[in-house]
């Protein structure tokens, strides 16, 4: 990432030794490696959410109709619609042949297609997880950083116990403390932000992206509170890894400021293995956002889940489930990819 | 080795004699460890509370027709919590619960372990075809949001409480199997594995009797890790309705509290001795896995 002295003479003499025409070679056989390792997962994932949704007991169109009086017709009708009446293996060739053009049956709740809600939902969930994570990944680094620097110091085991705290706090319950404290307001205190929702309605151009705005503090806050702790923990063990090293003592002998050897070389070198392992927590930032969006009543696919459930809406919640497992999947690829370009020993 | 009764004690005695002397070294260390032992210190606290919540509050605690209290009472002296929507004391309530989430994080936790090094040990032991199919899997387990399968399992599956003990331990294994499989590979190049197999030591010996022993330090660390995030896990799957509604556990609770309406009308005292409760048990369990990690490898320094 950054170009000192040191590395220079060492990729110097690699690149006499000729091992640079091999590195462009390999690139494209791992970059087609991961591409095939996603795309097995992907289809695992397909089947696992055919074959996983239907070992439910009873019978998904009684379900439906919720307990009432039904004909025998009726039933069959429902059957057909939903393409329940066709053998197991011609459901799972018609859900998979669907499925790769993006479509996941109709809800059963909704009565419109599984797609429509979904895309409905993304964006939303989009915003409020794309802002969580920008901030949770930027405060944790950074924090994690300082605390490894000054391991062992006050501001060290402040970060640290408070990342443990907030770690082990229960997303869903931070949040509705933070309703009650924030929204509905306890004692004097008034309450400062809305208790759910993403829009007040009625407000149009600046004034509903500022609304938008304000709907959105506390959930980013609930996130960004749970989530930073293993950022933060995982940055900090990276670069006390790297703090023995001999290249920072030559840093350091060259007579560099302890600042510049922070951020020149010790920061860069930690940051790879804390890449991949921010990507490989995402599964647990689902997790997250499926509940922060429950409490605040967020309407993304967090908050669509667990009205899945509740039903239970089978080709909703797989549906879902799918969307869920790809989006990691997708996110882990793309470390994958980006990993040999910050660090080009690991396609070799 | 430096026996004074002059006859050389049997490889039994010699081999309990190394175990206690290394237990006593791992216990002389891990009391360094200052956040490591307030984790202990809670946590036996609240197991005795736990295995003793029968003697401080009686079992109809959870009845909701026996209930002492007027519903939704704010703390008072007489009932220092307060009371939920049915006029049950929120102490008892909480007190009770503890042995609903202990009990699920600890069989969950159990469970998810012993997958992990199952599978781990074999991984590691069997090269081949069989370790690049198992870690495969498990990558594929470590990259899906272990959450939403986690639901999936519990709507598929009857509401009990073996269901989510399932459904916890067959989703939260993979990070074991990895640790297990690469402490295997660096114990299987060891001289006396090769030793063993020369003198005969089939598949199942060196596993059990050469493997195992070496990897369950980590399996230890590994486990009380788990647990905390296995209680966490047990509260979601509660708070969002999967939990077994005929049994009191804190998620359990926090969902009951939301459903009651606590939120909107600001009865903060229902929603928050569960949650601190959580939040205490899970604090606990990490310290005390990152303490026992970090005696195992003092070079991690995770918790100086």
């Amino acid at each position: 990432m950054t170009a000192d002295a040191t590395p220079a003479l060492v990729e110097e003499r690699q690149t006499a030794a000729g091992p640079r025409v091999r590195k462009r070679s390999a690139y494209p056989r791992y970059l087609a490696g991961k591409v095939a390792g996603a795309a097995v997962s992907l289809l695992a994932v397909l089947v696992t959410s055919f074959f996983l949704f239907r070992l439910i007991p009873g019978d998904p169109v009684k379900t439906m109709t919720g307990g009432r009086q039904v004909s025998a017709e009726q039933l069959a009708a429902y059957r057909e619609e939903f393409g329940l009446d066709l053998p197991l293996w011609r459901q799972f060739t018609d859900y998979c042949g669907k499925a790769l053009t993006g479509d996941f049956g109709t809800s059963y709740q909704f009565r419109t297609p599984v797609v429509d809600k979904i895309t409905e939902a993304l964006p939303n969930t989009l915003l409020l997880t794309g802002t969580a994570f920008v901030l949770y990944t930027a405060l944790g680094i950074f924090l994690g950083t300082r605390s490894a620097w000054r391991r062992g110091g006050l501001g060290d085991r402040v970060n640290t116990g408070l990342a443990l705290t907030l770690y082990s706090i229960p997303s869903f319950w931070l949040g509705l403390l933070l309703i009650i404290v924030l929204s509905v307001g306890i004692g004097p205190l008034p309450g400062l932000f809305p208790t759910g929702g993403m829009e007040s309605g009625g407000e149009e151009g600046f004034a509903y992206v500022l609304d938008v705005a304000h709907h959105l503090v506390l959930p980013v806050v609930t996130l960004v509170a749970v989530e930073y702790g293993q950022t933060l923990l995982v940055t900090r063990s990276a670069l006390l890894d790297e703090m023995g090293s001999d290249y920072l003592t030559t840093a350091r002998a060259k007579g560099l400021r302890d600042d510049l050897v922070r951020r020149r070389h010790a920061v860069p070198n930690a940051l790879l293995p804390t890449v991949t392992l921010i990507f490989i927590n995402l599964g647990r930032t689902v997790a997250g956002v499926i509940l922060v969006e429950t409490v605040f009543s967020w309407p993304g696919l967090g908050g669509l889940f667990y009205q899945a459930l509740s039903v239970p809406d089978l080709p909703l919640v797989q549906g879902l489930f799918f969307v869920f497992a790809a989006a990691v999947i997708l996110m882990n690829t793309l470390a994958d990819l980006v990993y040999p370009l910050l660090d080009p020993r690991v396609a070799r | 080795m430096t026996t004074s009764t002059g006859t050389a004690p049997s490889p039994r005695a010699l081999a309990r004699q190394r175990r206690r002397a290394s237990v006593a070294r791992f216990w002389r260390r891990y009391r360094a460890e200052r956040a490591g032992l307030y984790g202990l210190a809670v946590l036996v606290l609240c197991a005795l509370l736990a295995l003793f919540a029968p003697v401080f509050v009686g079992s109809d605690v959870s009845s909701v027709t026996e209930a002492p209290g007027r519903p939704m009472q704010s703390p008072s002296a007489e009932f220092p919590l307060g009371t939920d929507q049915f006029g049950r004391d929120l102490l008892g309530l909480v007190i009770w619960g503890s042995r609903v989430s202990l009990l699920v994080g600890l069989l969950a936790a159990v469970l998810s372990v012993a997958i992990g090094t199952l599978i781990g040990v074999t991984a590691g032991h069997f090269k081949g075809w069989y370790a690049t199919v198992m870690m495969r899997v498990t990558d594929w387990f470590l990259v899906m949001p272990t959450l939403v399968l986690a639901i999936a399992l519990v709507t598929v599956m009857s509401r009990s409480l073996t269901t989510i003990v399932v459904a916890i331990g067959v989703t939260t294994w993979p990070t074991t199997a990895r640790l297990v499989r690469a402490q295997t590979l660096a114990v299987e190049t060891r001289p006396y594995i090769e030793r063993a197999k020369a003198l005969g030591g089939g598949h199942w010996h060196i596993m059990s009797r050469h493997v195992l022993p070496n990897v369950m330090p980590l399996v230890l660390a590994q486990t009380t890790l788990i647990i905390s995030s296995a209680i966490l896990a047990e509260a979601t799957l509660a708070f969002l309705g999967l939990g077994d509604p005929t049994v009191v556990s804190w998620g359990g609770l926090l969902q009951d509290a939301r459903e009651a309406g606590a939120v909107s009308a600001g009865d903060w005292w229902y929603l928050v001795p569960p949650g601190i409760a959580i939040a205490v048990v899970a604090l606990a369990f990490t310290l005390c896995g990152r303490a026992v990690e970090s005696v195992l490898n003092p070079r991690l320094g995770v918790s100086r």
